[in-house]
């Protein structure tokens, strides 16, 4: 009983010290609005937020922008990394290659992707794809460069282990230095996810779009709807997480042996 | 026992015995500077040579060289007369841990100069489970690497550098990253192993006292250029054990060796 007991009140502690934080925003959130210490206008209650949210999620248009943003996210992420993961090979794997790109790819991970914007709406017109292309081209950077670098900082001693059994060359490529640059284009890859959406939201927000979390976030904005707002912007939010969560645990899985 | 084994291995590999390692006018330049030059050497097959010399003066390198892994400037390598390529070598690493395929469960990295060989499974299992019994394996190989103590992991290096039944067996430093008790006890099963089979052991040493221990050739390098200070011959009857460390022919070897050092390396 006073296992029972002890167990118990482990599980609600052990609950409140990974949540305290967001308890507590939720608690001053709650606060503010309760004494209206802020015009409700500008800042609903958690309450109305959190209805306007489940409302939008039920039945409303949210629950269709939250999947064409989440479509475009990984559509993007998906040619991203089809792209990126090969030539970061490539390029990894021949230093001169590398060196004489390396200008060109520095430049571009230097330069934000958003003010790519009119070129990508040049090249592919005004619609979805060009959207999606920006934030391809900005999410492939990602994978590429940490791709290029796992490759080329792979641990020279397993490498050689593999030569002196007599492994063939092609071979010690895909048993030993694939292996090698996995943890690195893991993070390459929750990266450029995290990036990619990042850029939707922002091409849905400002080209031309209909739809999307980053149109309704802005039209929501511009009509004053707060509750609708700050419920996209929570769903929003809960997608980013839940990208990075499913990536982080497949990562785990698969990368069992990531710094051990 | 040893005649034994040669028997069978006659039988199952020809080749595997008997070859001789000569490295005749060997050069190697470093950043501009000579490291070998004009260098000789030469390792008995079916026997332990152990290599000690000051820090710097291309222990490893020599290791490398003779292994492929590193190109040398001019001279010639054979391997009882026959080229590297023809020739199969084990090589332990003094680093296991990166080393090792952490990717890869321990038996499985033991099995993979096998795979990698085109044996087939039930071939790799058979080896495995020979390798199992001849190092008398007390804990569970289905486990990761990093998942098993530095001492385990080195013996699994060192399983897998034997599980094609190399010509030649080199180990680079094997034990300075393990703790004395674990040093021991691989120590014991690495000489159980050589008395077995008689495989040709090349091992870099540290440590004067295991290199004499495990030896029947001591060779002394200089600071370098390098040179063979004195290849120091040990006849002590195998297996050794803890009484040879306080043997007199023992005791005389290692002091003679540590005052060779002691005169090249200052």
């Amino acid at each position: 009983m006073a296992k029972a007991k002890l167990h118990f009140s482990s599980g609600v502690s052990s609950f409140l010290i990974a949540n305290t934080g967001t308890l507590l925003i939720l608690l001053v959130w709650w606060v503010v609005t309760a004494l209206q210490l802020i015009n409700p206008v500008l800042l609903p209650s958690p309450v109305a937020t959190f209805v306007a949210l489940w409302e939008g999620m039920a039945g409303g248009g949210l629950l269709l922008d939250f999947w064409l943003t989440l479509y475009r996210s990984l559509y993007a992420f998906v040619i991203a990394a089809v792209l990126g993961i090969p030539i970061g090979i490539l390029l990894g794997a021949n230093e001169n290659l590398y060196r004489s790109f390396e200008f060109l790819i520095d430049f571009f991970r230097s330069t934000p992707a958003t003010a790519m914007f009119p070129l990508f709406l040049v090249v592919f017109g005004i619609g979805d794809f060009s959207k999606v292309a920006v934030a391809a081209f900005a999410g492939g950077l990602v994978i590429f460069f940490n791709v290029a670098y796992g490759v080329m900082n792979t641990r020279k001693t397993r490498i050689m282990a593999a030569r002196i059994m007599g492994t063939p060359r092609w071979r010690v490529f895909f048993d030993v230095i694939f292996f090698e640059t996995l943890p690195q284009t893991f993070i390459g890859l929750r990266t450029a996810i995290s990036l990619t959406l990042v850029v939707i939201i922002v091409a849905e927000m400002f080209i031309g779009s209909t739809n999307g979390m980053g149109q309704r976030i802005i039209d929501a904005q511009q009509v004053f709807d707060m509750p609708d707002m700050y419920a996209s912007i929570i769903a929003t939010g809960i997608m980013g997480y839940g990208l990075n969560q499913l990536f982080l645990l497949t990562e785990n899985k698969f990368i069992h042996w990531k710094g051990r | 026992m040893k005649v034994n084994y040669l028997e069978h291995q006659t039988k199952v590999n020809p080749h595997q015995t008997g070859l001789d390692i000569s490295v005749l006018g060997l050069t190697k330049y470093l950043d501009g500077k000579p490291l070998y030059e004009d260098f000789d050497l030469h390792i008995s097959s079916q026997k332990i040579t152990c290599i000690f010399g000051p820090n710097g003066c291309g222990k490893s390198t020599l290791l490398n060289m003779i292994s492929g892994l590193v190109p040398i400037d001019s001279g010639q390598l054979s391997f009882g007369g026959k080229p590297r390529s023809e020739v199969s070598l084990g090589y332990v690493f003094q680093n296991y841990r990166d080393a090792l395929f952490p990717w890869l469960r321990a038996i499985q990295n033991i099995e993979y100069p096998l795979l990698s060989a085109g044996f087939s499974r039930l071939k790799r299992r058979a080896r495995v489970e020979e390798l199992i019994h001849q190092f008398n394996v007390g804990f569970d190989l289905s486990r990761y690497p990093y998942e098993l103590s530095g001492g385990q992991q080195q013996l699994v290096s060192i399983m897998r550098a034997l599980a094609t039944r190399p010509h030649v067996l080199f180990l680079d430093e094997p034990f300075s990253a393990l703790d004395y008790e674990a040093t021991l006890a691989i120590r014991d099963k690495l000489q159980d192993v050589f008395v077995e089979t008689g495989v040709t052991i090349v091992m870099i040493s540290h440590d004067l006292e295991e290199a004499v221990y495990l030896a029947d050739h001591i060779l002394l390098l200089t600071k370098r250029p390098t040179r063979i200070a004195e290849r120091v011959v040990f006849n002590a009857s195998r297996p050794r054990t803890l009484e040879t460390l306080s043997d007199p022919e023992f005791v005389r070897i290692k002091a003679h060796s540590l005052e060779v050092f002691r005169r090249e390396a200052s």
